[in-house]
């Protein structure tokens, strides 16, 4: 026997409304509600720190989420590292015991094994010895009959360059050096190398050609995809502003060309490093020198370096490799720049000493100094 | 009555009845209208719930007819650059573009794929937008109407001109233009205010922003104003411009109450019309002295001694230290 009136049920009956609509968008106003509680009841979870870059009033600040400050870069607990075995007084060097050893000659037999096992653990810890030097008996191993073994000595003697000549650069802020795990990171090929891939545009030349497309080189935005090479290969001049209020212009001065491209470099640079502009520039001014910080210069010569390093190490490597391993659209060989070892850090590996453990790979001299280990 | 009912987003009286087709004059107006007209109420919560006729005129043929072109030889355009493949067209869309020509081209005819269809689609557009205009300057003629409506209209293409015309022939090549597409023409504003040494220390800039802002605050002041007052025949407004009533005089009251001024119900319709129509004008000149007359804006800033100057250091090591970023910091 029901409690409500019959003129209650006959009208519900004679009307009968969907409630599904209000329930809906209570069910959706509710949820808001609560997830609002919850954010302001437990806090953010997206908090960001930020890193003071310049004077109070100009904006000029680091920010990133705590959470990936607090996970870090995950690749920094896979480096292999090992102490150094001193050299004693008239130890018979590696160039005597085996054959071929042109730019490690001089390390001790134990300090030779050493680097090459941290080797393999850096650049092929999955294929081993045998990744440069063919599935063979030890005693062949001093053969060239792969190209990864000739592409690897050429590479220690660009880290050791890098080490040596590079110092102003990589040990800008404290000693910390690279090594081949610096760009390789437990894997054969690098993640962060770069091809030419310009043009992107079908059917176009020149200036529309360049640009307008979403590559991995122009990260993803609209601005062109030409810059690397421009300025890494071609040694382009990185300068678009007047330096006086008026100026006469000139033929071959830099135009909204030439600075949407630089804008397209240093935006690659800002993500190589996991930073922004005013890491390195009051960003007022661009181009102001009074108004930079001491990481402009570092950058400034971490371009210099890598113009360097891809003139005359990589480029120079073109012939050795098999064409797997060459460029998609122009088959050029693989080159470098500043994400290839930041890797979205400011610092690579977050400023840990990699060169410490390995003075073999810090001097192009074979003078190698191990005074730091002795007893 | 419940509040919600008139602090509503949308129109709260919609009339639908027979359509209203509107008068013929001496001039034979009529003729160039369309002879349909229908109902929408959804159109209805947002304006008039009558949908047509429409005067097009021999200017709005004109203008439909190039704009259209325009349009099709940009999309085309965009549509060769991704081998005409519609899905990539749509994933590229935002990013795609059809840009001026080269700088060396200067102002020289380019090959087609090299910044020359660039320019025959913006003689399309320029023939366009300004038969637009005519088109505007027209029907208000023939309503026997002032031409404010046009004249703002030409404010807007003032700043359309500047950009595309005029700056590119003083800076003497079509490579100054602006790219038509989505974000294309974005990096094409960032990178000019970089170029030319920060346009925010532009004066034409910054009356530009004041005048945009300025319109924005007088419209949302007289937006709401005038729904206040709707409740005593305030949303009729021309009717209070002659008659003043009591949803005038509540409206100034509390304007003068608040901040000792008021406008009138004639006056804030001239601010808002000249805060609108100084917006582009201001901005329009800044763009033209740039790269014209002033080189870098930062400069001619510090020059006028209005850029100040900061005198605590650069760089993080001033402030902090890296392993403090990282939250890594140890011995402390």
């Amino acid at each position: 026997m029901s409690i409500r009136p019959k003129w209650f049920d006959q009208w519900n009956k004679d009307n009968p409304t969907s409630v599904r609509g209000l329930a809906i968008l209570i069910a959706v106003m509710g949820s808001a509600v609560i997830l609002a509680v919850v954010i302001i009841g437990l806090g953010n979870p997206a908090q960001t720190s930020s890193m003071q870059t310049g004077p109070r009033g100009t904006a000029m600040y680091v920010p990133e989420f705590d959470v990936s400050l607090r996970r870090g870069d995950m690749t920094v607990a896979d480096f292999y590292t090992d102490e150094p075995f001193v050299p004693e007084r008239g130890e018979e060097l590696a160039g005597d015991i085996y054959q071929n050893v042109q730019v490690l000659g001089g390390l001790t037999d134990a300090n030779f094994n050493r680097l090459m096992n941290a080797m393999t653990q850096w650049v092929a810890p999955d294929q081993g010895c045998a990744y440069c030097h063919g599935d063979v008996a030890l005693e062949e191993y001093g053969e060239d009959n792969l190209y990864t073994k000739v592409v690897a000595r050429r590479m220690i003697e660009m880290t050791q360059s890098i080490n040596e000549n590079w110092d102003v650069h990589v040990n800008a802020n404290a000693q910390v050096g690279v090594t081949c795990y610096t760009c390789h990171r437990g894997q054969n090929v690098p993640d962060n190398i770069w091809f030419r891939i310009s043009p992107v545009n079908s059917a176009m030349a020149g200036w529309s050609a360049n640009q307008n497309r979403v590559t991995m080189t122009s990260n993803f935005t609209s601005l062109p995809s030409d810059y690397l090479e421009t300025y890494l290969l071609d040694f382009e001049r990185i300068a678009v502003h007047d330096l006086a209020p008026r100026v006469e212009n000139l033929p071959g001065d830099p135009l909204i060309q030439q600075t949407e491209r630089t804008y397209a470099f240093m935006n690659y640079i800002s993500n190589s490093l996991g930073v922004n502009c005013t890491f390195c520039h009051n960003s007022r001014a661009f181009y102001d020198g009074a108004q930079v910080t001491p990481q402009w210069a570092t950058a400034s010569l971490g371009i210099q370096m890598v113009q360097e390093l891809n003139a005359d190490y990589l480029v120079p490597l073109a012939d050795v490799y098999p064409p797997e391993r060459l460029g998609p659209v122009y088959g050029d060989p693989p080159l470098a720049a500043c994400r290839t070892c930041h890797q979205g850090y400011q610092r690579p590996m977050e400023g840990l000493n990699v060169i410490h453990n390995w003075p073999e790979l810090a001097t192009t001299s074979g003078d190698y100094d191990y005074s730091a280990f002795e007893q | 009555m419940a509040y919600f009912e008139y602090q509503n987003i949308f129109t709260q009286v919609q009339v639908q009845g027979p359509p209203e087709m509107g008068m013929d004059n001496e001039n034979r107006m009529a003729r160039e209208r369309t002879k349909g007209a229908s109902f929408s109420t959804l159109l209805g919560w947002f304006g008039n719930a009558q949908l047509g006729p429409i005067y097009l005129g021999w200017a709005g043929v004109v203008s439909l007819a190039t704009g259209t072109l325009w349009l099709n030889i940009v999309g085309l355009n965009m549509l060769a650059q991704v081998d005409w493949s519609i899905p990539e067209f749509i994933r590229q869309l935002f990013w795609l573009a059809l840009e001026p020509p080269g700088p060396e081209y200067g102002l020289s005819i380019p090959p087609l794929n090299d910044g020359g269809w660039y320019i025959i689609s913006s003689f399309f557009l320029l023939v366009s937008v300004m038969t637009w205009w005519l088109r505007v300057y027209l029907l208000a003629v023939e309503h026997k109407m002032g031409k404010h409506i046009a004249w703002a209209f030409l404010s807007a293409i003032w700043l359309f001109l500047v950009l595309g015309l005029f700056r590119p022939i003083f800076m003497g090549s079509w490579s100054e233009a602006v790219p038509y597409g989505i974000f294309p023409h974005l990096d094409w504003t960032t990178a000019f205010s970089i170029r030319y040494g920060n346009l925010y220390y532009n004066p034409f800039h910054c009356l530009s922003i004041v005048f945009l802002y300025g319109s924005v605050l007088l419209f949302a002041m007289h937006g709401a104003t005038i729904l206040a007052v709707s409740r005593f025949g305030g949303d009729r407004e021309l009717e209070q411009i002659y008659d003043r009533g009591t949803a005038s005089e509540r409206a100034a009251l509390f304007w003068r109450w608040t901040m000792g001024f008021n406008a009138t119900m004639e006056g804030i319709h001239r601010w808002a019309w000249w805060f609108a129509v100084l917006t582009p004008i201001t901005g329009g000149i800044g763009i033209l002295l740039t790269g014209t007359v002033v080189d870098n804006w930062f400069l001619w800033a510090v020059e006028h001694n209005f850029a100040p100057e900061y005198l605590e250091p650069y760089g993080y090591e001033a402030y902090g230290t890296y392993e403090g970023f990282l939250g890594r910091e140890t011995g402390q």
